[in-house]
């Protein structure tokens, strides 16, 4: 038995080939083999558990650079960690903007040293304003293969559809935060009989599921490849199903929030409710719920967005959007959705390391030779969510007090146990 | 009751039980010195974040009268402008030993945070287009004293409901008695829905005027011009104003409201304004009574209405 081994012994193997009882021999980062009756030096316990590849998140918020008080990339990554993810794509909506090779590089090496891959997702354009290209392929050169203006949708159809031609010859993809900002002004929830009870100025669902009509129509007018990002309406989750049916070369990804929560939360004006997109109704829920089902959606992405907590002490149009979502997404989707775990797994591993280009070295299959980043899920197992216990370095979770089912035990990264028993390593 | 957020939180009975302590207080309010120990020892701070100025002497007033002392912080001149938070604001205040907070804030929602916050007892005085429940209970109050009772009353709201937090108010306590309200407003002036909403709507106020027993009127503001929603104020005066001309439409007996401050010539013809059916001045003068309901009903409970 060899040094810097390791089995996870008695789990049951899912991926995307299918399930199976075995256990799993990792060395030197790699797994060594899958079978019956092996051992190591180490052994991590996986008995009553799912061994599955370490999920991927296409939607992360790690806040560095620029607001370290919410997030670094550290606490960031261990929140990942501790809910079985081996790669998070960091969003470019930091101050200053991830647009260009320079804050890409910084933002590779903050995450070099961290227990979790981290990837980062470009602007589109300069300083997210909308207004020029950012230097794409300059960034695509140091490995991104996202691009987005996520917390804002690029507004000039005429230079989105520049972006997405341009984007094309670099083997990368478009992520659009869907928003018709001229329709959403002034809004802070969802534009409704909630809205229109409690006086806050909404959002309509129109004013995502006009840029996704738009975006559908570009990706038919360039060839290029187009993700939605944080679907939240019946009407987007039926356009995205349709254009996918007629073969344009369109991805999608929903947030566990989208299918958990709904506009009914904001009556306690607690601004850990708020959200972009917003919470929507218990029928646009149930549309979500049905389009990951359905396989509309190819990604359960958390949009974890941290906030310090004096920023949603604040009146709830003066607070920041956003909540955290990482270390809760997997047991919301095990608890919440009525679906085989295998889709789950789909939907939060393998599906969208292929979005994010990840596909070699994330989201398995957990055969010989495959790198080692793997999750072991203790699917029974119960718990209830205490923000202050959260690794994140902010508290804005909105699911304080909830009893979900399923948690992540062990998180491999390379081979080496990142979380073990629950418990972060480093 | 430990805070007033919202009429809702009253329903028929509470809104029963103010009025009826309400006059009491209207009978104080008619003394030579209009003053009881009610309230002594307590402390009332009025926390107004949004330009308030009859609102807030209203409360005031109310409250020295029931011999509280009166705190006024003044969020122009304070820390606020420093960029203190909120939270820390109220806890602030709250350090200096207070009974109740009496807030206005430009941001729906602001009482429901104060009162997680404080052990104080936290009084609504409007937050955004949401709230604004001793408008409305002063509104109930002066129907009531002319009509005797609001059940089966039919009440038309004008203007622009959306932003409204008095029509919000007024449409819970108004129904929460029996009225039956008609919203009357240019759609775009219309909250996007209205689903659970016990009201009729009604673009034709020429229609509803001979109809009901009291309309009530909005104030329009300037900007809804520059937020394309409304052509202009002049086009609006002429649908939705009340004018001489319209003023002829109702019932003789029919009564005329505003929570003012009034636009003369826009939402109401000064005319109209003054005749002896609109009781502007009359909801006015009823507000420190039903405000000191209030306070006495939150802090005095048990104590001597003198």
């Amino acid at each position: 038995m060899a040094e810097g081994e390791l089995v996870i012994r008695g789990g049951e193997v899912v991926d995307a080939t299918g399930r199976r009882r075995a256990d799993v021999l990792v060395r030197d980062g790699v797994v060594v083999e899958v079978g019956q009756g092996l051992d190591a030096r180490r052994v991590l316990d996986a008995d009553g558990c799912v061994v599955a590849p370490g999920l991927v998140d296409l939607h992360t918020h790690l806040r560095e650079p620029g607001r370290e008080e919410a997030e670094t990339v550290e606490t960031g990554a261990r929140a990942a960690a501790l809910g079985g993810y081996t790669a998070v794509v960091a969003m470019p909506n930091t101050e200053p903007a991830i647009d260009s090779a320079g804050v890409v590089r910084q933002v590779l090496e903050a995450g070099a040293r961290s227990c979790c891959d981290v990837r980062v997702a470009g602007a589109i354009t300069v300083d997210r304003a909308g207004t020029r290209l950012a230097p794409m392929a300059e960034m695509a050169e140091l490995g991104v293969r996202i691009f987005t203006d996520d917390g804002r949708g690029v507004q000039d159809a005429r230079l989105m559809r520049r972006a997405l031609e341009y984007a094309s010859a670099l083997g990368v993809v478009l992520a659009q935060h869907c928003e018709d900002e001229a329709l959403a002004a002034g809004g802070h929830m969802h534009e409704g009989e909630w809205s229109s009870r409690l006086g806050i100025p909404g959002i309509p669902s129109e004013a995502e599921e006009l840029m996704v009509m738009r975006d559908i129509a570009l990706a038919r007018l360039t060839g290029a490849r187009v993700h939605f990002q944080h679907l939240s309406t019946a009407g987007s989750v039926a356009m995205v199903g349709a254009a996918k049916a007629q073969g344009l070369p369109i991805t999608a990804e929903a947030t566990p929030h989208h299918f958990t929560l709904t506009a009914a939360e904001v009556a306690s004006y607690d601004p850990v409710f708020k959200v972009n997109p917003p919470l929507r109704t218990p029928a646009d829920v149930a549309a979500v719920r049905e389009g990951l089902a359905a396989g509309v959606f190819d990604a359960i992405a958390t949009d974890h967005a941290p906030h310090a907590q004096e920023a949603k002490e604040a009146p709830f149009d003066e607070a920041p959007p956003g909540m955290l979502g990482l270390e809760t997404a997997l047991s919301l989707a095990l608890t919440e959705l009525d679906l085989p775990i295998e889709q789950v797994l789909a939907l939060c591993s393998w599906q969208p390391a292929r979005v994010a280009g990840l596909n070699g070295q994330h989201g398995g299959p957990v055969t010989e030779g495959f790198p080692a980043n793997l999750c072991v899920i203790d699917t029974a197992a119960t718990w209830v969510v205490e923000p202050e216990r959260l690794a994140s370095r902010s508290r804005n979770t909105p699911y304080g007090g909830r009893k979900l089912t399923g948690r992540v035990r062990h998180t491999l990264l390379r081979g080496e146990p990142v979380v073990a028993d629950g418990v972060a390593q480093r | 009751m430990k805070h007033l957020l919202s009429i809702a939180d009253l329903g028929a009975e509470g809104i029963e039980e103010v009025l009826r302590v309400s006059d009491s207080f209207v009978e104080v309010s008619e003394r030579a010195i209009p003053k009881v120990p009610t309230l002594r020892g307590k402390t009332v701070v009025s926390l107004f974040y949004e330009e308030s100025t009859r609102t807030r002497l209203s409360f005031e007033t109310a409250a020295r009268r029931l011999s509280a002392d009166v705190m006024n912080f003044s969020v122009g001149t304070s820390s606020v402008k420093k960029g203190e938070s909120l939270k820390d604001t109220v806890e602030t205040i709250e350090a200096m030993g207070i009974d109740a907070i009496v807030v206005r804030h430009s941001s729906a929602g602001v009482p429901w945070q104060l009162a997680d916050w404080v052990d104080a007892s936290v009084i609504n005085a409007g937050d955004g287009w949401h709230e604004h429940p001793t408008q409305a209970l002063l509104d109930c109050y002066t129907i009531r004293q002319r009509r005797g009772s609001l059940d089966g009353l039919r009440i038309a709201i004008v203007g622009d409901i959306k932003h409204s937090r008095v029509a919000r108010s007024d449409v819970l306590a108004f129904t929460a008695l029996g009225a039956d309200v008609t919203l009357v407003a240019p759609p775009t002036l219309l909250p996007p829905s209205l689903e659970g909403w016990p009201v009729e709507v009604s673009h034709d106020f020429d229609g509803v005027l001979p109809k009901v027993d009291v309309v009530y009127l909005l104030r329009m503001q300037q900007e809804r011009q520059t937020e394309a929603l409304l052509p202009s104020l002049r086009e609006y005066t002429a649908r939705y104003g009340l004018t001489t001309r319209r003023a002829h439409l109702l019932q003789d007996d029919a009564l005329v409201m505003h929570p003012g401050p009034m636009n003369r010539g826009v939402e109401i013809a000064a005319e109209v304004a003054d005749l002896p059916s609109a009781l502007i001045t009359k909801q006015v003068a009823n507000g420190v009574a039903v405000r000191m309901a209030v306070l006495f009903l939150l802090l005095g409970s048990g104590g001597d209405l003198g």
